[in-house]
């Protein structure tokens, strides 16, 4: 039962020797990409820029008929 | 006994240590806030989708969906006992797979439209050939000893699989069998999100932590806090460099991963309802959350500002998926009914 204990815990400690281990980047680096990529991408986002109902696929179907 | 006692004591010391070197590694590069620098960024307005299409067709509450690849077809999953194929542009169903058990809670589309797989209270991933004559059994993948809450489709021959049994898994679809378990939450795993070069993933779970996982070494390579309850929704930004959750704390948050810290919450005073699922529009720059309180919520991702929401469905927006062409947004509810918006 103990030794068990003992096992979770060293699996504990390795896990986070791992993770305090990593190299981050400042977050004003990091908020300054994100924009950067929201912006580079925003004309390609339909939900951004409204599809138009000639090329919607989801807008139901007006029937054509035959003059 | 005394001297294991005294290690584990040691140990627990070291825990404490490394979790506060953690703290501080993180406060060190926190030399920024999200909100404050996007404060340059151009608002994007009031986001005012249109309701398109009603699908109906489930006979009880709809627990999952996900888009085809080829952004057209869709999977639905209803505790009705059934999947459905929808081709959503003309709202036509193409396929329907009975389920053995009829409490599904999850639902995948294969990138190549050829499987779809499902799970739920029955502890199992089953996966089924959606393109032959009638749907058929490919696999039954049975060893999570607790509830399939999500899956994700590598590509033909593998699968991943989150369970209430606090474990991720990738298996193996040509053998059944599973290739590397993921295991170090400490809570029943409620979400998965495949990132898109398929190298990791990122789960959210009932322990209220996300986790970023390497799917090839089976490593934990980075955990983030900060919610106060269960992670039922996550999702990547499409960048890759960021993660989004959502929880039943009532908040969204995004971490983001090279800074290995929160940026921003997504949280409003009027909002007391749960987080389900949520979906990023293909820049980014909005994510569409599904709540408890029958509405889909939009919100600026940058700002974080509520922005639009999705309103029609008559009870709790169980599931949220954007195609990969970013032309609309589904929302599925427990009131048998999906909904497609743009």
């Amino acid at each position: 039962m103990s030794t068990s204990n003992l096992i979770t815990m060293k699996k504990v400690v390795q896990q986070l020797r791992f993770e305090a281990s990593i190299n981050r980047v400042k977050v004003s680096q990091a908020a300054a990409d994100l924009q950067q990529f929201c912006v580079q991408n925003a004309l390609h986002d339909p939900l951004l820029t409204g599809v138009s109902s000639s090329t919607n696929p989801f807008r139901p179907q007006k029937v054509c008929s035959f003059l | 006994m005394a001297a294991e006692k005294a290690e584990i004591e040691k140990l627990k010391k070291e825990c404490d240590g490394l979790r506060k070197q953690i703290e501080t590694a993180r406060k060190a590069v926190n030399d920024g806030d999200m909100k404050g620098a996007s404060s340059g960024v151009e608002s994007v307005g009031r986001v005012q989708l249109k309701k398109r299409k009603d699908l109906k067709g489930h006979l009880a509450k709809i627990y999952a969906m996900h888009w085809a690849a080829d952004s057209r077809q869709m999977v639905s999953a209803s505790q009705d006992g059934k999947l459905l194929i929808w081709d959503t542009h003309t709202g036509n169903k193409l396929v329907a797979v009975p389920l053995k058990s009829a409490w599904v809670m999850s639902v995948a589309f294969a990138p190549s439209g050829n499987l779809v797989a499902s799970g739920g209270l029955d502890n199992m991933c089953t996966v089924y050939n959606v393109k032959a004559a009638s749907p058929k059994t490919l696999r039954e993948l049975d060893a999570h000893t607790g509830y399939l809450s999500c899956s994700r489709f590598l590509s033909d021959s593998e699968i991943l699989t989150a369970s209430g049994d606090t474990t991720c898994c990738l298996w193996d679809l040509e053998t059944g069998k599973q290739k590397v378990i993921f295991t170090n939450h400490i809570g029943d795993c409620m979400s998965l999100a495949l990132s898109p070069d398929q190298n990791c993933f990122i789960s959210g779970a009932c322990d209220s932590l996300a986790k970023l996982w390497d799917v090839r070494e089976g490593a934990c390579k980075q955990t983030f806090s900060g919610h106060t309850s269960d992670i039922n929704a996550i999702a990547f930004f499409p960048s890759s460099n960021a993660i989004i959750t959502g929880s039943d704390d009532t908040c969204c948050k995004m971490y983001d991963l090279r800074a290995d810290q929160e940026v921003l919450h997504y949280q409003d005073s009027g909002l007391n309802a749960g987080v389900t699922s949520l979906a990023l529009s293909s820049s980014g720059r909005l994510i569409f959350a599904g709540y408890d309180d029958f509405n889909c919520h939009i919100w600026d991702t940058l700002k974080g500002e509520r922005v639009g929401v999705l309103s029609g469905h008559d009870n709790r927006v169980s599931c949220t998926g954007v195609p990969e062409d970013g032309l609309g947004v589904c929302t599925g509810s427990w009131d048998s009914f999906l909904k497609l918006w743009n």
